[in-house]
């Protein structure tokens, strides 16, 4: 079957939207569960807190804030690309974002180390 | 320039939708050659029953839009070496459409799209009428104008993801249709317009994945046209239809 034509920023900028959208849905149940345990098994919760303080599980941290972040100016991209009538290209603005998600993701890893 | 090599291979897709298969071809390299030159070369040297279509050969008439190495473009307005990879060619018909045979894809379902989606003039005036008067500098007849030189060759359609994913999704040459008129100080029903699109497979159903106006060769931008659409039917839900 032929190849589709995606190799272009705004299409990049969609699906890293719509994945780190699936993958911060599939997180989003385990992490409500784990606040859950402060309720039903503290014991449980602290054994985990202390497992979090890993430096490999930080550092897998960082790639679900880089989601997050990624996500939510994703997010901003889209409302302001359909809502306010740019004229500029908006594939500037999806680098952007992106850029943006780099930085905040960034700045949570030199807060951690 | 010259070419590295004398001569191309050229994979072309053949057969009609039910029974699609690949014929490789070696067709003479040129210095200067369109993909539609290489087309008509196997066609008038190699195999006289090779199916396509053209007409103006000159960028005007939108009816030679294929898939070349997987990407949607008019054939005469692309040059071969601007494409070619390792002396390698892969022509397809449009993605996204059904196939008649060989290159030539059954535009139908792009025209039946077209048509509803409503793109047509609604009179403000009858013939009997003063010519209206439309100041080219109003910003509405701007925004219409941005769109206006569309030849319905079908190479967003067949760029959109939505399109291949979504079979009543209209598809972004016919919302930009309807973006333009909807601009157009002379059409009557503006209501009617936002009605048609704001339905399953209308405006909302767009990504924004940009490819429409990526690919287009008239340098069109259609997602901005289909955001256009998205911002007036949503203001016009609130206002409940102005």
């Amino acid at each position: 079957m032929m190849r589709p034509a995606r190799a272009h920023p705004l299409w990049l900028a969609y699906i890293l939207h719509r994945i780190s959208g699936i993958i911060l849905a599939l997180f989003l149940p385990l992490h409500f569960w784990v606040l859950s345990l402060a309720l039903t098994e503290p014991a449980r919760l602290d054994e985990f807190l202390t497992f979090a303080e890993m430096p490999i599980v930080k550092l897998a941290e960082i790639g679900l804030i880089f989601l997050l972040a990624v996500h939510a100016f994703g997010g901003v991209r889209l409302m302001a690309m359909e809502w306010l009538p740019w004229s500029a290209p908006q594939k500037t603005l999806a680098a952007g974002a992106v850029g943006v998600a780099f930085f905040v993701s960034g700045a949570f890893f030199l807060q951690v180390i | 320039m010259k070419s590295r090599s004398s001569t191309l291979q050229v994979k072309v897709n053949r057969g009609s939708q039910a029974d699609q298969y690949f014929q490789t071809f070696d067709v003479p390299a040129d210095d200067n050659q369109t993909v539609l030159d290489v087309v008509s070369w196997i066609q008038q040297h190699a195999d006289p029953t090779l199916s396509y279509r053209f007409s103006c050969r000159v960028g005007m008439c939108g009816s030679c839009a294929m898939m070349v190495n997987g990407e949607p473009r008019w054939t005469c307005r692309t040059h071969v070496k601007k494409v070619v990879k390792a002396d390698r060619l892969t022509i397809e018909p449009l993605r996204n459409l059904p196939v008649i045979k060989d290159l030539a894809a059954d535009m139908d379902p792009f025209f039946d799209k077209w048509v509803a989606a409503g793109g047509r003039h609604h009179p403000s005036s009858t013939r009997a009428d003063p010519i209206a008067k439309v100041d080219p500098t109003d910003k509405a007849r701007v925004t219409a104008d941005a769109s206006i030189e569309c030849i319905n060759c079908a190479v967003c359609y067949a760029a959109c993801d939505t399109v291949a994913g979504n079979p009543d999704y209209l598809g972004p040459a016919a919302l930009q249709r309807v973006w333009t008129l909807y601009n157009d100080a002379k059409d009557a029903d503006k209501f009617s317009l936002l009605d048609q699109v704001s339905g399953m497979g209308g405006c909302h159903s767009c990504h924004s994945m940009g490819s429409c106006t990526h690919y287009c060769p008239n340098e069109l931008d259609p997602m901005s046209a289909i955001a256009g659409l998205k911002r007036a039917t949503a203001r016009s839900f609130f206002k409940r239809g102005d």
